[in-house]
């Protein structure tokens, strides 16, 4: 059953809400002209990089490892992505390149 | 034109290309996001405040089956904030970039996806090209992007023909190549390494609905105890 319109207004409130502060908090606690802890400039200069792992972990976090095709197409899509951008350095050679191959593997290889 | 309408325009064309890659991805995510609300019985107008409001790709879809049961604010905001936490993360990272962006910065903060801070916190903005209307196109372009494609895919329900099975692995490319580009120094690639391996023992410990926040403090850990030696 739907909720009623004010009921998912405020849902939908709830989320943003939850969403912004996340968004805002580290705003919030280090604003301009206010000088942060060094700590923070350290975490600053290095989370980009792990985040960025984590958000490959991300969305690699469907995959069954346990039932066919045990996450082979996105390795392999993976690995001709990072290697085509190693090799040639243009990113929307290598995402263009690898999202089509994927295309490929999970609509005809691995189906 | 005045030298500043230039470096804006410089900004606006090199934030389209920049946010390509996310169009891809989120006209596919957007779509299934639009196709899954209105077989809900929740229609584009519905999706226009959810996808402008919120925002949050992830949590949009998880807030949905709180959208056909029990009413449960509280949960949901709860839910929220657990599920979004890695934002923290992001906004740590970007506190100098977004440092002076003046009215800009309310909406670089309130719209800031994965993707958005992935492109802002990765990408080297040239001397001509004004740095924070690069900032804001790619949040703005990105925003827009999710709005119409969860309309769209309200609006079309079932008539799409075309088969888009494996389109949002754009997302997953996009990311891939932007981890690629923070392996360029020694400490990025130590970092970058350690986010993944952190994420996937996360991963595999506690299972992909709960693995982001177990991962985050892996992830702090080592940051923090790996501190002497990648400051060196």
């Amino acid at each position: 059953m739907r909720l009623n319109a004010l009921q998912a207004v405020i849902i939908a409130l709830m989320v943003a809400l939850g969403t912004v502060l996340t968004r805002a908090l580290p705003f919030v606690l280090f604003p301009e002209g206010k000088k942060k802890p060094q700590i923070i400039s350290y975490l600053a200069g290095t989370i980009p990089a792990a985040m960025m792992g984590l958000l490959v972990v991300y969305c690699l976090k469907g995959i069954s490892l346990k039932s066919s095709p045990y996450g082979v197409p996105e390795l392999i899509a993976i690995a001709v992505t990072a290697g085509l951008h190693i090799w040639r350095k243009n990113v929307l050679l290598s995402i263009v390149a690898g999202t089509l191959l994927y295309m490929l593997l999970v609509q005809l290889v691995f189906v | 034109m005045s030298n500043r309408n230039k470096r804006v325009e410089k900004a606006l064309r090199a934030a389209f290309p920049a946010s390509f890659p996310v169009l891809t991805g989120f006209f596919v995510l957007g779509l299934a996001y639009g196709l899954l609300m209105s077989s809900k019985g929740y229609g584009p107008l519905w999706i226009l405040l959810y996808s402008s409001v919120c925002f949050c790709g992830s949590m949009q879809f998880a807030a949905i089956p709180f959208m056909i049961g029990e009413f449960r604010p509280l949960y949901v905001l709860l839910l929220s904030i657990m599920v979004n936490a890695r934002h923290l993360f992001y906004g740590i990272s970007m506190l100098e970039k977004y440092k002076g962006t003046g009215k800009l910065k309310p909406f670089l903060i309130y719209c800031m996806c994965d993707e958005t801070f992935a492109i802002n916190s990765s990408s080297s903005i040239p001397d001509d090209t004004d740095a924070s209307f690069f900032y804001f196109f790619v949040t703005l372009f990105d925003w827009l992007y999710w709005i119409i494609a969860g309309v769209l895919g309200g609006l079309i329900g079932q008539l799409i023909k075309i088969n888009t099975t494996g389109l949002d692995f754009a997302l997953t490319a996009l990311f891939v190549v932007l981890f690629i580009e923070q392996l360029k120094s020694r400490k990025n690639a130590i970092c970058g390494v350690a986010g993944v391996v952190a994420a996937a023992a996360a991963l595999f410990v506690f299972g992909g609905d709960k693995f982001v926040i177990p991962a985050m403090l892996v992830i702090l850990a080592i940051l923090l105890g790996g501190r002497k030696k990648l400051c060196d």
